[in-house]
C-alpha cells in the first residue's frame, strides 16, 4: 500500500499563516507540543521560584501572598497548560496515523481548540499583574477564599472556562475520529493502546470538564451575581464545592495519566520485541480505572468532617483501583519477560515511568487509608505522592513518547547519547527533589507555606537542589529536540525494529498528508 | 478527508456535544442532590433549625394553673385571656392577659403577683411577664400582655393546682416620674 498516495498536492500557506490557519493534524499536533513545552518551562520557572523560597527557612524572595499565587499558577499551568496539551499534541499527531485516517474528523474545530489555549494562558499569566495578584487559593480554587479574592480570581475562572471548552472540543474530535475514521478492518479490539487510552480519556474529559466549568461558574456567580452556592452567609456550603470539584478532580488525574499508560503500552513492546502481553486486559483495565475514578472523589476530603461510613466507602473504592492498575503493571512486566530488551531512551523513560509510577501508586495506597490520611492530609507526603504520579507518570511518559516518535516527526534520529544523559539527569534529580518530600510530609511539614520550622531545613535544601537540577536538565531536552529537527542521521520509516503499527508504515518524516487512501487492516 | 463520512461525524459530534452540555447540568444538579442526600442521611444539617428537645419535660402529670386578675382602685378592666391551663412541669407555656383603660387619660400601673398555695411561688418560673415593668395605657387603650412561664419539674406531687393572682396597683402621679424621683414614695 502507498501511504502517501493522494490527490492533493502538498500545498499549504507558508510562514505564520500556515500555523494560524492550519487544519492539518500534524501541524496542530506540533503547535500543541510546542505550546505545552513553553507552558512546561513557565510552570517550571514557577516551581523553581517555590523551591528557591523554600531553600532555607524564613522569607527570602517572595511575599507569602505571592508565594501562594505562584503555587496556584504552577499547578494550573502544569495540569491544564503542560500535561493535557502535550497529550492532545501526541493524540493529534499519532491517532490519525495509528488508525489509518487522513486527518482528524473536524479540522477547523481542531485549529480552534488549539488557538483557544493562547487567550486562556494569557489570562492566567496576566492575573499575576492585576491588583491583588493572581488567585492564591491553590489549583483546587476552594471557597470561601476563592469567593473573596480580587480580580485575579475572575481571570482564572475565565481561563478555566476557555481551557475547558478547548479540551472538550478536542476530546469530541478525538472520539469522533476514533469511532468513525478507522481504516477498514481495524476493529475496536485492534486499535493501538495509545489510541485506546486516549479514547477513554476523551470520554472522561467530556464527562467531567463541564462539571468543573459549572463549579467555577458557581464561584463566579457567588462573587458577582448574588448567588450563594458556597457562601455560608447566604445559606450555601463550602464543602459542597469540594464535592463538585473532586467529582471532576479525581477523573482529571486519570485524564493526565491514562494517555501515559497508552504510550508506555506501545514503547515497552517495541523495545522488548514482543507483542504487548494481555492487550484485552489492558483495554478493560483502562476502562475500569476510568469508571472507578468517578466513585473515589471523597478520598480527597477525608478531613472535611465526613461520616465514618462514607470514609470507609471511599477508602475501599480507592484501594480497588490498585487492582486494574496492578493488571497494567503486571502486563508491562510480562511483556518484557524473556523479551529481547534494548535500552534506547524511550525504553529508559518507560522503565523509569513504571518504577516511579509504582512508587507513586503505593504512596497513594498509603494515603487511601483514612486513618493515615487524616495524619498526612495537606502535608508534603501528598505533594511527593502526586509528583511521583504526575511528573514521573505523565512527564516521563511524555518524554518517552517524544523520543519514540521524534524520528517519525522530524525524519532524523535524535542524539542517543545526549538523550540518555537527559534521562539519567531527569531520573536522578527527580528523585532528589521529590523523594525527600516523603520524609518532610511524615515529619508534618504542611504544603503551600512559604516558611517552615527549622527541623525541616535539611530536606528542603536537598529538595531545592534537586529541583534546580531537574529544571536545568530540561534545557538539554530542548537542545536535543532542536538539534534533531535541524538535522541528524536520517530515520527509516520504522526506526525501531520491534515497533508495530500503521504509524511506522508512512515515511519519516511523515508527509503533510498521509493515509489519503485508507490502508486495509487484516 | 472522506466527504461521505461528514454526516456520520456530525451526528457523533451532536451526541457528544449534547452529552457535555448535560454534564454541565449535572454539575448544577449536584447542588440540590447534595442537599437531598444530606437531608435523607441526616448529615451536615448546618443552618437548619433543630427544635431543642426538652429533657426536663415531665409528661407524667398535668398541673392545673388558674389565673386570676384584679385591680386595686384602678379604672381598668383586667382579665386573663385564658382562665386556666393544664401544663406539664418543664413545659414552656405562654398565655395572655388583657387590660382596658376606661379613664379619659393615660394611667400607669404595675401588677403584683401572688400564689396559692404560697409555696408554689418558688416552682413557678416566670420567663417573661408584664408584671416585670410598669404598664402605661393611653385613654381607652386596650392592651394584651404576654406571660411566659415554666413550672419547675421539682414541683411537689401534691400540688395539683396553682392559682396565680395578679393585682394591678396604680403607680401614682406620672408627674412624680417627671420630677425624676419615684424612690421616696413607698
Amino acid at each position: 500500500m502507498n501511504a502517501t498516495a493522494n490527490g492533493h498536492s502538498d500545498h499549504r500557506p507558508s510562514g505564520w499563516r500556515r500555523w494560524l490557519t492550519t487544519t492539518n493534524h500534524k501541524d496542530i499536533g506540533t503547535l500543541y507540543l510546542w505550546f505545552s513545552f513553553v507552558m512546561f518551562m513557565l510552570g517550571g520557572i514557577m516551581a523553581l521560584l517555590i523551591r528557591a523560597e523554600l531553600f532555607q527557612p524564613g522569607l527570602q524572595f517572595l511575599e507569602p501572598e505571592r508565594f501562594n499565587q505562584i503555587v496556584t499558577l504552577h499547578g494550573l499551568i502544569m495540569v491544564f497548560g503542560a500535561i493535557m496539551p502535550a497529550f492532545v499534541g501526541f493524540a493529534n499527531w499519532m491517532i490519525p496515523l495509528q488508525i489509518g485516517a487522513s486527518d482528524m474528523a473536524f479540522g477547523r474545530l481542531n485549529n480552534w481548540s488549539f488557538w483557544l489555549l493562547i487567550p486562556a494562558s494569557l489570562l492566567l499569566i496576566t492575573s499575576l499583574f492585576v491588583p491583588g495578584g493572581a488567585a492564591g487559593v491553590g489549583w483546587t480554587l476552594y471557597p470561601p477564599l476563592s469567593v473573596q479574592m480580587g480580580i485575579g480570581m475572575d481571570l482564572t475562572i475565565f481561563a478555566v472556562h476557555i481551557l475547558g471548552i478547548s479540551s472538550i472540543l478536542g476530546s469530541i474530535n478525538i472520539i469522533t475520529t476514533v469511532l468513525n475514521l478507522r481504516a477498514p478492518g481495524m476493529t475496536m479490539m485492534k486499535i493501538p493502546m495509545f489510541t485506546w487510552t486516549w479514547l477513554i480519556t476523551a470520554f472522561l474529559v467530556i464527562a467531567v470538564m463541564p462539571v468543573f466549568a459549572g463549579a467555577v461558574t458557581m464561584i463566579l456567580t457567588d462573587r458577582h451575581f448574588g448567588t450563594s452556592f458556597f457562601s455560608a452567609a447566604g445559606g450555601g456550603d463550602p464543602i459542597l464545592y469540594q464535592h463538585v470539584f473532586w467529582f471532576f478532580g479525581h477523573p482529571e488525574v486519570y485524564i493526565v495519566i491514562l494517555p501515559g499508560f497508552g504510550i508506555i503500552s506501545q514503547v515497552v513492546p517495541a523495545f522488548s520485541r514482543k507483542p504487548l502481553f494481555g492487550y484485552t486486559s489492558m483495554v478493560y483495565a483502562t476502562g475500569s480505572i476510568a469508571i472507578l475514578g468517578f466513585f473515589v472523589w471523597g478520598h480527597h476530603m477525608f478531613t472535611s468532617g465526613m461520616p465514618v461510613t462514607a470514609q470507609l466507602f471511599y477508602m475501599y473504592a480507592t484501594m480497588l483501583i490498585a487492582v486494574p492498575t496492578g493488571v497494567k503493571v503486571f502486563n508491562w512486566i510480562a511483556t518484557m519477560w524473556r523479551g529481547q530488551l534494548t535500552f534506547e531512551t524511550p525504553m529508559l523513560f518507560a522503565l523509569g515511568f513504571i518504577f516511579l509510577f509504582v512508587m507513586g501508586g503505593f504512596s497513594g495506597l498509603v494515603l487511601a487509608m483514612t486513618a493515615v490520611d487524616v495524619q498526612m492530609h495537606s502535608t508534603y507526603y501528598v505533594v511527593a505522592h502526586f509528583h511521583y504520579t504526575m511528573v514521573a507518570g505523565a512527564l516521563f511518559s511524555a518524554f518517552a513518547a517524544v523520543y519514540f516518535w521524534l524520528p517519525k516527526w522530524t525524519g532524523h534520529m535524535y542524539d542517543e547519547k545526549l538523550a540518555k544523559l537527559h534521562f539519567w539527569l531527569t531520573m536522578i534529580f527527580f528523585n532528589v527533589t521529590f523523594f525527600v518530600q516523603h520524609f518532610l510530609g511524615l515529619a508534618g511539614m504542611p504544603r503551600r507555606i512559604p516558611d517552615y520550622a527549622l527541623q525541616f531545613a535539611d530536606f528542603n535544601m536537598i529538595s531545592s537542589i534537586g529541583a534546580f537540577g531537574l529544571g536545568l536538565s530540561q534545557l538539554l531536552f530542548l537542545y536535543i529536540v532542536i538539534v534533531c529537527i535541524k538535522g541528524g542521521a536520517p530515520a527509516a520509516a520504522k526506526p525501531w525494529d520491534g515497533a508495530e503499527g500503521l504509524e511506522w508504515e508512512v515515511p519519516s518524516p511523515a508527509p503533510h498528508h498521509t493515509w489519503e487512501v485508507q490502508p486495509v487492516v487484516k | 478527508m472522506n466527504i461521505a463520512l461528514r454526516p456520520a461525524n456530525r451526528r457523533t459530534f451532536a451526541k457528544l456535544a449534547l452529552f457535555s452540555a448535560l454534564m454541565f447540568g449535572v454539575g448544577y444538579a449536584l447542588v440540590p442532590l447534595y442537599s437531598v442526600f444530606c437531608a435523607v442521611t441526616g448529615l451536615n444539617q448546618i443552618g437548619v433549625d433543630r427544635q431543642p428537645v426538652n429533657l426536663q419535660l415531665d409528661t407524667g402529670r398535668v398541673v392545673n394553673i388558674e389565673f386570676d386578675a384584679n385591680v386595686h382602685h384602678l379604672p381598668w378592666k383586667f382579665r386573663p385571656v385564658q382562665t386556666h391551663l393544664g401544663v406539664h412541669p418543664g413545659e414552656l407555656m405562654q398565655t395572655e392577659f388583657e387590660i382596658i383603660n376606661t379613664r379619659n387619660e393615660a394611667v400607669t400601673g404595675q401588677a403584683i403577683p401572688s400564689y396559692s398555695p404560697p409555696e408554689a411561688a418558688q416552682y413557678f418560673k416566670k420567663i417573661s411577664c408584664f408584671c416585670f415593668s410598669k404598664q402605661t395605657l393611653a385613654a381607652g387603650q386596650v392592651q394584651r400582655m404576654p406571660l411566659v412561664f415554666v413550672v419547675d419539674p421539682a414541683l411537689p406531687k401534691e400540688m395539683g393546682t396553682i392559682t396565680l393572682s395578679y393585682t394591678f396597683f396604680e403607680v401614682e402621679g406620672n408627674a412624680v416620674a417627671n420630677s425624676g424621683d419615684g424612690a421616696g414614695k413607698s
